[in-house]
């Protein structure tokens, strides 16, 4: 199969590369650019822990090909922090223990990113229709929905009452 | 789990997808609309096309619009794209709702109301709901194009009656009647999931009395059907908890060859689509009153 030139802004950096047209996004983005903080669990849209943003919205990487993204801007879990500085949605997930062994971690942040972009103060219905899109094994998902009501409150929003 | 290999194509144009559609064997083509039902099967090679032709460049294809007496839903448009207009919140608010059932954001952000219809699988939301609403599905082939009614177009488990070269282009869903109350409701694990079985009811009231009865089953067996001896049970009665049930037990009873997987029993789905049916009627009921009609 001949390969395809794409070009595509990542974490707002532009890359150029030539790709067969079946490699996945997530696959690309592992094994070409090295940016392995997005991970692969099942690999056919069930799991969520490859959710990446394409133009601001919350995707599955396993689902899309490379090929698919070129011309537009991909933001991965690499992109979050400014050097050592945390994103205030990854403070949040280290100080009230959202994660454990971390496997499902930047599916779950990627997409909650955006939906603390669109929306600083989003309902519970909300917050809860975004994690439902991803699967956690470790941590039953309550250190998750601290998380959120922490992040929430730092990026200066109001602080919803998940756990009542 | 990686895709066997395919050339690929992304026309930006109906006409040069039609074009490469006509130039090919239809059997080695695979349409790729938003990927959510294809992009599993390819990674698990389910399915292995000589070529991928992927329709989400076609701008022409996106879009919602107002169109006499109804919506115009171009087939490459997103749940996402449902789900933030507010035309649709206006004129349709039970297409809303069955959009927000949906799997979750990250599935709705990228996959297409046309996808789902061809797709058609029993247990999802829109063709239930598009067989309630008597919707319309606009193909583009290469005999020109051709407008298919939703009951025609579902025809059995994930199979329409779109002809192999023919391209989904537009669903066009007719706006509720006034006063119409209405009611989609389904039992899933977890919210996301597909159906284990779900119901959609509308009527009217007129003077008290019910008129213009839908009630539509999914997930239950094949494909999402209407059960017109439920509606004609309560056709020309004022609503009461007794024809409800009636009407529940008689969607029970007349449901055919009910299916039987890891996910629940036919006997199971056969009680499930009674008691869906009695809530859905319930709510509608209570929707049409609160309308004034
Ligand atoms: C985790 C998860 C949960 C989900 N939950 C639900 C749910 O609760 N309810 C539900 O209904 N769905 C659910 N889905 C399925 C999802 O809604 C899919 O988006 C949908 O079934 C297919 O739409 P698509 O645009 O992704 O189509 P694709 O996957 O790209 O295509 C599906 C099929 O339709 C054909 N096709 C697509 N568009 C056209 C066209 N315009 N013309 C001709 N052929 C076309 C393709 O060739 C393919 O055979 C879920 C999916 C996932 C991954
Ligand atoms: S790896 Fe993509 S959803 Fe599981
Ligand atoms: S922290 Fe281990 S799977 Fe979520």
């Amino acid at each position: 199969m001949a390969g395809r030139q794409i070009r595509v802004n990542i974490n707002g950096t532009d890359h150029q590369a030539i790709v067969e047209p079946r490699l996945s996004l997530a696959d690309f983005l592992r094994h070409e650019l090295g940016l392995t903080g997005t991970h692969i669990g099942c690999e056919h849209g069930v799991c969520g822990i490859c959710n990446v943003l394409i133009d601001g919205r919350s995707m599955r990487s396993c689902l899309l090909l490379a090929v698919q993204v070129d011309g537009r801007s991909v933001e991965t879990v690499e992109g979050l922090a400014e050097g050592e500085k945390l994103h205030p949605i990854q403070e949040a997930f280290m100080d009230e223990q959202g994660l454990q062994c971390g496997f499902c971690t930047p599916g779950f942040i990627m997409s909650l990113k955006e939906l603390l972009d669109r929306n600083p103060n989003p309902s519970e219905d909300e917050i809860k229709d975004v994690l439902g899109g991803s699967i956690c094994r470790c941590t039953g998902y309550a250190g998750i929905l601290r998380a959120v009501q922490s992040a929430v409150a730092k990026m200066g929003g109001g602080r919803p009452s998940l756990l009542d | 789990m990686k895709p066997a290999p395919f050339e690929y194509a992304a026309p930006p144009t109906l006409d040069e997808a039609l074009a490469i559609l006509s130039e090919n064997d239809p059997d080695e083509v695979k349409i790729l609309a938003g990927g959510q039902s294809l992009m599993p099967l390819l990674n698990m090679r389910l399915a292995r096309p000589e070529l991928l032709l992927d329709l989400t460049r076609i701008d022409e294809l996106g879009g919602i619009s107002a169109r006499n007496g109804g919506l115009s839903i171009g087939a490459l448009a997103t749940k996402r794209d449902v789900e933030d207009s507010a035309l649709v919140r206006e004129r349709n608010p039970l297409f809303m709702e069955s959009t927000i059932m949906i799997g979750h954001p990250q599935i709705r952000n990228r996959g297409t109301v046309g996808g789902s219809m061809v797709q058609a699988d029993p247990a999802a939301e829109y063709p239930a709901v598009a067989v309630a609403l008597g919707a319309e599905l606009v193909a583009r082939g290469p005999g020109g194009e051709r407008v298919i009614e939703a009951d025609d177009f579902f025809i059995t488990y994930l199979t329409t009656s779109l002809e192999p070269g023919e391209i989904l282009t537009e669903v066009r869903i007719p706006d509720l009647a006034a006063g119409t109350g209405w009611s989609i409701q389904e039992l899933a694990r977890r919210h996301g999931d597909f159906a284990i079985v779900g119901a959609v009811a509308m009527l009217r009231l007129e003077s008290g009395i019910c008129v213009d009865l839908r009630v539509v089953i999914f997930g239950a067996s094949d494909r999402a059907r209407r059960h017109s001896e439920a509606e004609a049970l309560l056709a020309g009665e004022r609503p009461s908890a007794a024809l409800f049930d009636a009407a529940g037990r008689a969607v029970g009873q007349s449901l055919e060859d009910p299916t039987d997987d890891v996910h629940a029993s036919a006997e199971y789905r056969r009680d499930l689509a009674r008691v869906l049916c009695v809530r859905t009627l319930t709510e509608a009921v209570e929707r049409a009153e609160g309308s004034g009609g």
